[in-house]
């Protein structure tokens, strides 16, 4: 059942430049049913002028204290102000969203994480979520600009911990890829989430070792809930819903399977 | 604050062109699908009528993205009326849309008159309350703009659809115009029962760090609160110039803005991109408008209607 809610800010912190994290704990009683990695929800800005909910990885949910866990970036005036927010503040959120991925698909294998930037946030939840089914490995393979990370820690939690940066201050000097490349890291399925170039990088790679790549698609959106049509993307088959090559990233989405997609 | 008549509930039925809706707020084109999506935030039996998203003749793709952007106190869209096509409409979204007590009206889209005509034909047999012609959408290239946009033209396909259509015909008008008064006769003359306005103003938005569009489309639609006073004048312009009701919408927010519109000559509004802001919005203006009557000891909405002095 998606609704908006009124969150309150338990934590805010600055994880690195530009980058933070804040925790909203939902009303006592009032939790969703189910929250899977790689659903996002709607936080909107607390400025009236601002009208759309922006949409935000889930990067962690504990069922037990009712608290959603949020990574962002400040990229614009929305993100600013939600930045802004000191704890005790009410944020509105509209969740919980979007398709999440496929744990089904993913159990008992090995699966390879890739995230790049501000696409790192929702590989934490599912890589704790994969580490929690038997027989399924986890290699987190995550790229930064330099040796300004955040989210390692959580990360290692879960299993293998790669970086790659892009000034070579840690890990490999370039992309997640040419990390994977250095050290050889076999997979049976790839989950990524980045910029479309790493996304487009990723599709090309799971192909050619001819594995599965479930890839989390970013789009503008207004409404968040698949009414206005806004965020779709382009898909390879006739999309059920719409009956012409467009599937809705907010609601068919935001996790496609590479090949559905064309991206 | 004052109470009405012992608090008795004001009567919140409205007739549009013969169509008795149990209250004024209807949904806006566009900005509620079908009503599916919505129906998990606000039960659809409590609204006046449900106005379904542009639908065509055979599927349209629509616009590349990015479609939408946010502006100050608004938003742009160019979704290019991207639908399924009649068939999977009737089959899928009416057929969800009648498990509900609430009025449903279509709205219409086409490139050419014989496809808005194959359209209204179409729906004659259907369980649908009213069509919704939209002659107004601007991101359209391929001439949907011209039939709202002059004035002969609109009466014209209002004639067409009218000589066909089994429901009551909504025209929507676009607020691209110089004179909505003219378009508004344009309308009437042509047999339309109601019409309903506004649709979005054509704005654009530039991104200044990368010196591009923000939307694909270049052009988009401008709806939202930025536009509501645009939209209040052109209701309360197009009441003086005709008889026919008016569907009033633009920028709604709250019931005090719906209340706005009535005055200003609209008999009923729609919700709509404040839908994004608040999925239960159009719940919430219902309950406001009701409590609005109360607080001012009005009996029936209908008295709103045209009542600014
Ligand atoms: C499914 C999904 C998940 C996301 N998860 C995260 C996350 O976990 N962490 C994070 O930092 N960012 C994430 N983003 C990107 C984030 O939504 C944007 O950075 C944010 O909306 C920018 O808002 P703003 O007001 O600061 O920027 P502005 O540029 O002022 O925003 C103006 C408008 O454009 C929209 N917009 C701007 N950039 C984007 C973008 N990249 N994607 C979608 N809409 C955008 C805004 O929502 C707003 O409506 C995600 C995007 C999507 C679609
Ligand atoms: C995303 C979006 C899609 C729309 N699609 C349609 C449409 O298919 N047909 C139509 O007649 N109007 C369409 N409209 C226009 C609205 O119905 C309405 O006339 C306009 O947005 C003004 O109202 P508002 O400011 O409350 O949104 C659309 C508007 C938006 C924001
Ligand atoms: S944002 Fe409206 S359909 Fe996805």
């Amino acid at each position: 059942m998606k609704k908006k809610t009124t969150m309150t800010v338990t934590d805010i912190r600055s994880l690195a430049e530009g980058v933070f994290s804040m925790k909203l704990r939902y009303p006592e009683g009032d939790l969703p049913e189910e929250v899977k990695p790689g659903q996002f929800a709607g936080l909107y800005p607390n400025d009236p002028s601002k009208l759309l909910p922006r949409p935000i990885s889930i990067c962690r949910w504990d069922p037990d204290t009712g608290e959603l866990q949020f990574v962002f970036r400040v990229a614009g005036a929305g993100t600013a102000s939600l930045a802004a927010q000191k704890p005790g503040d009410s944020v509105d959120m509209l969740g919980i969203l979007g398709n999440g991925y496929d744990l089904e698909k993913l159990s008992g294998k090995r699966v390879l994480l890739l995230g790049g930037g501000i696409g790192i946030p929702p590989m934490v939840e599912l890589a704790a979520a994969l580490a929690g089914r038997p027989g399924t490995g986890v290699t987190a393979v995550m790229g930064y600009r330099n040796s300004d990370l955040f989210l390692t820690q959580e990360l290692e939690r879960y299993g293998n911990l790669l970086i790659a940066t892009e000034d070579g201050s840690v890990g490999t000097k370039g992309n997640v890829l040419d990390a994977v490349r250095e050290a050889s890291v076999r997979a049976d399925a790839v989950c990524a989430c980045g910029p479309m170039p790493m996304l487009r990088a990723v599709k090309k790679f799971a192909r050619e070792q001819g594995i599965p790549a479930y890839i989390s698609l970013e789009e503008r959106m207004a409404c968040g809930v698949g009414a206005c049509l806004g965020c779709v993307t382009k898909t390879v088959k006739t999309d059920s819903h719409s009956h012409v090559r467009n599937a809705r990233i907010c609601t068919e989405g935001p996790v496609f399977d590479a090949e559905e997609v064309e991206i | 604050m004052r109470e009405g008549t012992c608090g008795v509930k004001p009567d919140m039925s409205v007739n549009i062109a013969g169509v008795e809706l149990k209250n004024p707020v209807m949904t806006a084109s566009g900005t509620f699908g079908s009503g599916m999506e919505y129906s998990e935030f606000v039960d659809l039996n409590h609204l006046g009528a449900v106005v379904t998203k542009g639908v065509a003749n055979k599927p349209w793709e629509g616009n590349p993205t990015p479609r939408v952007a946010e502006v100050y106190g608004g938003m742009l869209n160019a979704i290019g009326l991207q639908n399924p096509g009649i068939d999977v409409f009737i089959e899928r979204d009416l057929a969800f849309l009648k498990q509900f007590d609430t009025k449903v009206i279509v709205n219409v889209c086409g490139h050419t008159e014989e496809e808005y005509l194959e359209v209204v034909e179409r729906l004659a047999d259907e369980t649908v309350d009213m069509l919704e012609i939209n002659v107004s959408c601007p991101n359209v290239k391929q001439g949907a703009i011209q039939f709202g946009q002059d004035p002969k033209c609109l009466t014209d396909i209002t004639a067409k659809v009218k000589r066909i259509a089994k429901q009551p015909v909504i025209m929507k008008l676009t607020p691209n115009v110089t004179d909505i008064a003219e378009m508004a006769r344009a309308a009437e003359a042509g047999g339309a029962d109601a019409i309903s306005l506004i649709n979005t103003i054509t704005g654009m938005k530039i991104d200044i760090e990368k010196r591009s569009f923000v939307l694909a489309n270049k052009t988009g639609g401008l709806s939202g609160p930025a536009i509501k006073p645009v939209a209040v004048r052109m209701v309360w312009q197009a009441a003086q110039a005709v008889k026919i009701p008016i569907i009033g919408m633009g920028g709604i927010a709250s019931a005090e803005d719906a209340v706005e519109f009535m005055l200003a000559g609209a008999s009923a509004v729609a919700v709509g991109a404040m839908n994004f802001h608040d999925p239960c919005l159009t719940q919430k203006v219902v309950d406001g408008m009701e409590q609005y009557l109360l607080r001012h000891n009005i009996h029936t909405v209908r008295e709103l209607t045209g009542a600014v002095q």
